[in-house]
């Protein structure tokens, strides 16, 4: 375990707020569902890591909760995007490209110049 | 602050942990439901999309354990639930718990206790405003008991009035005399309270505020003020007038006069000398009207202290050099009248200087400091072989748990956590114990006052816990848990797990390892048990020394009985003289007394000394005037000469009686009678020639500690300042009672005014050895308390090689070897531990002992009889204790032993 762990917990905490971002107000088992489709089911999840991450996230005041009712009438935990949430996915995601961009140029670098 | 946010949350859960803990398992629920549909929907069956929408999770319950783990705050969480556990552990155990707790309490609550004692006496300041800035104006050096001086900080009135005039660095001065018996009421209802003199603006300078009514103000004390009214304090308000309101404004009937009440100090206030309170408060310039006496104008009746608020930005250097600098002009201009140019030059050359007066003042300290200090140490030590035992019992209790340790160790619990687990025990222990101890150390600090309080001098003390006091204790607690519950628990998570998990647990290297640490800590114990068993004998062979010691004169049997005649306010000294010998006469009458005399001197109590020009020699000794009877009411033998008689009178040449001691230091043993010897003059001593008619035996002066000083004696009617008060000592072998009711109406019927102060000498006696016997009665108390510690340490110690030896001794009882034998080995065990404990005690004890000496009397701290014995009733004492595992150990049948692994 160690520090793997974190890293992964970060990716997955903002790909809960993308979700939330893109599908709006939803609960755990659709959340999981979702990442799992869109990683194009390379990513094999347990769908248990989705919890401890999305109450980590509501201590931090990302996301917030609220029990509802789903489409089949049955009683489900919805979570939804705070304002404070909306701008941490979006400086996130803002790292994250950046940090590409840089390691883009890095690994072009390699090739040995002419 | 995210991460703020989320540890808040986190406290939260801890709180909330029920309702959430249900809340996520609906959740939970839901979330299979959802997913079990979905796969229905995409074919499966019911049973099939359970399973799916299971193995999906990851597991129902790891789920929620990750899910708590970051919900509460798992490390308090786990605490928590130790320390439940431990609580259960140690009720299923109660004997173990009693012992401990009450091991702790004792040791705690007898540290605190003393500390209390110390930090009331010594270290805490005045309850008034800023007790920093006050300091005490003195003499440098101390007034050396010029003139009439019961304390060496003490000034004259004169002095006084010099400072307050002169003095530039104290916004405010004082003066205050304390603990004077002033007559209250009349007739039936008269009786004596605490009286405290005091300055107009003491209050003020203090900051002392009114709790009820006013206080002195500078305009009260003024010189010729008569009685401008008199203070009251809170707990005589309470006790005389119930705490009422209308108290204030009435009168009080003090020596004769009406005077009225102007106001009641705070309930905290007790004046500024610390182990003492007042009743009343009066302003000195009352004194005149008071009492026909000029004492305000006496230049060497040094009674009265000095203090001062110190100006903002100076400091007490400054101030003494100030002082310093207007000491000669106000030590001229008090030059006291009738001595010598010599002694007067001594008194010109006194400088006065300013020390801190925060703390007050406190002849509690000087006489209790030293045995203080030394019992906070002696109940360290106590504590230390507590501890010893309480680690010792810890270890036996931990290493029963060893194996389940190693398996969980060895099944990958972080060591932090098991060591977590038992420490809870121990700080679960030790917090009680400390609380235990704190209740115990009010009613231990409650009762050693009231042993030391006399019903002259009452001791008071404000015992209220204060910070420092809790810090102490906690102080204690950390250091108990850390001592007792940690080096345990970290031996014991350090244990190797293949080691415990063979069969046969006794480990090879472990158990040596841990037993050594055990051998080392009883050995401390039986070293530090000596040294306190050598204190304690010590300290009761001292106290012994003092309490047989023989002073000279007859102790039992006598009463002494103090009678004041100044309120007869005869206008010349003279007329005082025929009524002291009616009085005389009339006790001596009393049917019950057989033998009745006065004295200027009550012995053990007091000094006075006149300056002596005997046979070429400028000398002193000590001078005390009195009655004819005197040696033979006390019982001291004559051994030359004759004694005083009637016909020794105020006109007849002056004669003097003097002790062997100043025969031997002065006259080199050469007969005395016949010489003369001239005192020096001292004011209202004039000076004298006096032959010396006789010879007596020499007794204790003023101390029993003290040797016998050379001491002259004059005849009580040629006393020079003239009987203005009696002390008059009486042999009875009838009832005190008796002998003092009929004393006080013969007294009376002399005259209503006359009052007489009786008490037992005997009493008076015992009551000035109180410091000794609480020394000898404590030190004692702790000493056997440390034996026993120790013996039940040793116990469990050679228990414990017992049980790791019993397949040994098990052959070794196959092969032959009788019962005596093996008591034998078991002996020689416990003697090895014995010898080294002892010899290191010894050596220890030799260096502290020395700390002690000053208590001591009749013995050196190195005294060889006192080791000796203590030591041998430790070794029997141990000794004792181990045999009874020894003979256990004997009992064994050889068959189980062997089979015994």
């Amino acid at each position: 375990m160690g520090d793997k762990a974190d890293v992964w917990q970060g990716t997955l905490a903002l790909m809960i707020l993308k979700t939330l971002e893109t599908l709006g107000p939803l609960h755990g088992y659709g959340i999981a569902r979702r990442i799992e489709q869109i990683s194009g089911d390379v990513l094999s999840l347990n769908y248990g890591t989705v919890y401890p991450a999305l109450l980590k996230l509501e201590q931090e005041g990302a996301i917030e909760s609220e029990w509802g009712v789903s489409d089949n009438n049955r009683k489900a935990k919805y979570y939804k995007l705070t304002r404070a949430g909306r701008k941490q996915s979006e400086r996130e995601v803002r790292d994250w490209q950046q940090a590409q961009m840089i390691l883009a140029k890095f690994l072009s670098a390699t090739e040995p110049s002419t | 602050m995210k991460a703020m946010r989320a540890w808040f949350h986190r406290s939260f859960g801890l709180f909330r942990k029920l309702r959430s803990d249900a809340e996520f398992t609906a959740e939970l629920e839901s979330h299979l439901q959802l997913h079990v549909e979905d796969n229905v929907r995409a074919g499966m069956t019911p049973e099939a999309a359970r399973r799916d929408a299971l193995m999906k999770l990851g597991g129902i319950e790891q789920t929620k354990e990750n899910y708590r783990d970051r919900h509460g705050l798992p490390f308090l969480e786990t605490l928590f639930q130790d320390l439940r556990f431990a609580f259960r552990t140690l009720r299923k155990s109660p004997g173990f718990t009693t012992v401990v707790l009450l091991t702790l309490a004792l040791g705690i609550g007898a540290n605190t206790s003393i500390f209390q004692l110390l930090d009331a006496v010594r270290l805490r300041r005045l309850p008034v405003s800023n007790p920093r800035e006050l300091a005490q104006i003195e003499i440098r050096g101390g007034n050396h008991g010029f003139g009439i001086s019961p304390s060496d900080d003490n000034l004259t009135y004169p002095l006084w009035e010099q400072i307050r005039a002169h003095q530039e660095g104290f916004s405010g001065a004082f003066a205050w005399s304390g603990s004077d018996e002033i007559p209250l009421g009349q007739g039936a209802e008269a009786k004596r309270v605490r009286g405290l003199y005091v300055t107009g603006e003491t209050f003020t300078t203090l900051g002392v505020p009114p709790f009820r009514g006013r206080l002195f103000t500078e305009e009260d004390g003024r010189p010729g003020c008569g009685f401008p009214g008199v203070v009251i304090s809170y707990g005589f308000w309470q006790s005389e007038f119930g705490g009422q309101d209308s108290a204030v404004g009435s009168t009080l009937l003090i020596d004769g006069h009406p005077i009225e009440v102007l106001g009641v100090t705070p309930p905290r206030f007790f004046g500024l000398d610390v182990g003492t309170n007042f009743d009343i408060a009066v302003p000195f310039c009352s004194i005149p009207a008071f009492r026909n006496s000029p004492v305000l104008m006496r230049r060497e009746l040094f009674w009265l202290k000095v203090m001062g608020r110190l100006k903002p930005g100076w400091s007490l250097d400054r101030v003494s050099a100030e002082l310093d600098a207007i000491s000669p002009g106000i030590f001229e201009a008090t030059v006291p009248d009738g001595y010598s140019a010599k002694t007067q030059d001594r008194y010109r050359a006194f400088r006065l200087a300013a020390y801190t007066g925060g703390s007050g003042v406190s002849g509690l300290r000087e006489k209790y400091d030293a045995s203080l200090w030394l019992l906070l140490g002696i109940t360290g030590l106590v504590l230390l072989i507590a501890w010893a035992n309480l680690a010792n019992l810890m270890l036996a209790r931990a290493s029963r748990r060893e194996r389940e340790m190693a398996v969980r160790l060895a099944l990958g619990a972080p060591r932090g956590r098991l060591i977590l687990e038992l420490l809870s025990e121990g700080l679960l222990l030790a917090v009680s114990g400390g609380v235990l101890g704190i209740l115990l150390a009010n009613a231990f600090s409650r009762s050693i006052l009231w042993l030391l309080s006399t019903e002259h001098n009452l001791l008071e003390l404000n015992l209220d816990p204060d910070w420092r006091m809790l810090g102490f204790t906690a102080a204690v607690v950390m250091g108990t848990c850390i001592v007792f519950a940690l080096v345990p628990a970290l031996r014991s998570s350090r244990s190797q797990p293949s080691d415990a998990l063979r069969s046969g647990s006794r480990g090879l290297t472990s158990g040596r390892e841990r037993f050594s640490f055990q051998r080392a800590l009883v050995i401390l114990q039986i070293a530090v048990s000596l040294v306190l068993l050598v204190g304690a004998l010590l300290f009761v062979r001292s106290f012994r020394n003092l309490a047989t010691l023989d002073p000279g004169f007859r102790e039992r049997n006598i009463l002494v009985a103090f009678i004041n005649l100044a309120p007869l306010r005869f206008p010349t000294v003279e007329q005082y003289q025929p009524i002291a010998d009616d009085l005389l006469q009339q006790i001596r009458s009393i049917p019950q007394v057989e033998s009745a005399a006065t004295s200027t001197h009550v012995l053990l109590n007091g000094s006075w000394t006149l300056g002596l020009h005997v046979r070429d020699l400028d000398t002193g000794s000590k001078f005390t005037w009195v009655s004819p009877g005197y040696f033979e009411t006390m019982q001291i033998p004559l051994l030359a000469g004759r004694d005083f008689n009637d016909r020794d009178t105020p006109t007849s040449p002056h004669i003097a009686i003097v002790n062997d001691v100043f025969v031997r230091k002065y006259l080199g043993g050469a007969n005395p009678i016949g010489m003369t010897m001239r005192t020096v003059e001292e004011p209202q001593y004039p000076s004298e020639v006096y032959e010396i008619v006789g010879v007596v035996k020499g007794t204790k002066y003023s101390t029993l500690r003290d040797d016998i000083p050379p001491e002259s004696f004059g005849v009580a009617s040629q006393f020079p300042p003239g009987t203005t008060w009696i002390s008059v000592f009486i042999r009875s072998s009838a009832s005190p009672a008796a002998v003092i009711s009929a004393l006080k109406e013969k007294v009376s019927r002399v005259s209503p005014e006359l009052h007489a102060q009786v008490s037992v000498f005997q009493k008076d006696i015992e009551n000035g050895l109180i410091p000794e016997r609480m020394m000898a009665t404590l030190s004692g108390f702790f000493g056997a308390l440390a034996a026993l510690l120790t013996t039940i340490g040793l116990y469990g110690v050679i228990s414990y090689i017992v049980a790791m030896r019993r397949n040994e001794i098990g052959i070794r009882m196959a092969l032959g070897a009788s019962r005596g034998n093996v008591v034998g080995i078991v002996l020689r065990q416990t003697l090895m531990l014995l010898a080294v404990g002892v010899a290191v005690g010894v050596v220890l004890a030799l260096f502290t002992a020395r700390s002690a000496s000053s208590l001591l009397f009749g013995l050196r701290p190195n005294d060889p009889s006192t080791f000796a014995g203590a030591s041998v009733l430790l070794i029997g004492v141990a000794l004792t204790a181990s045999f009874v595992p020894a003979r256990r150990a004997s009992r064994v049948d050889p068959m189980v032993a062997l089979r015994y692994e």
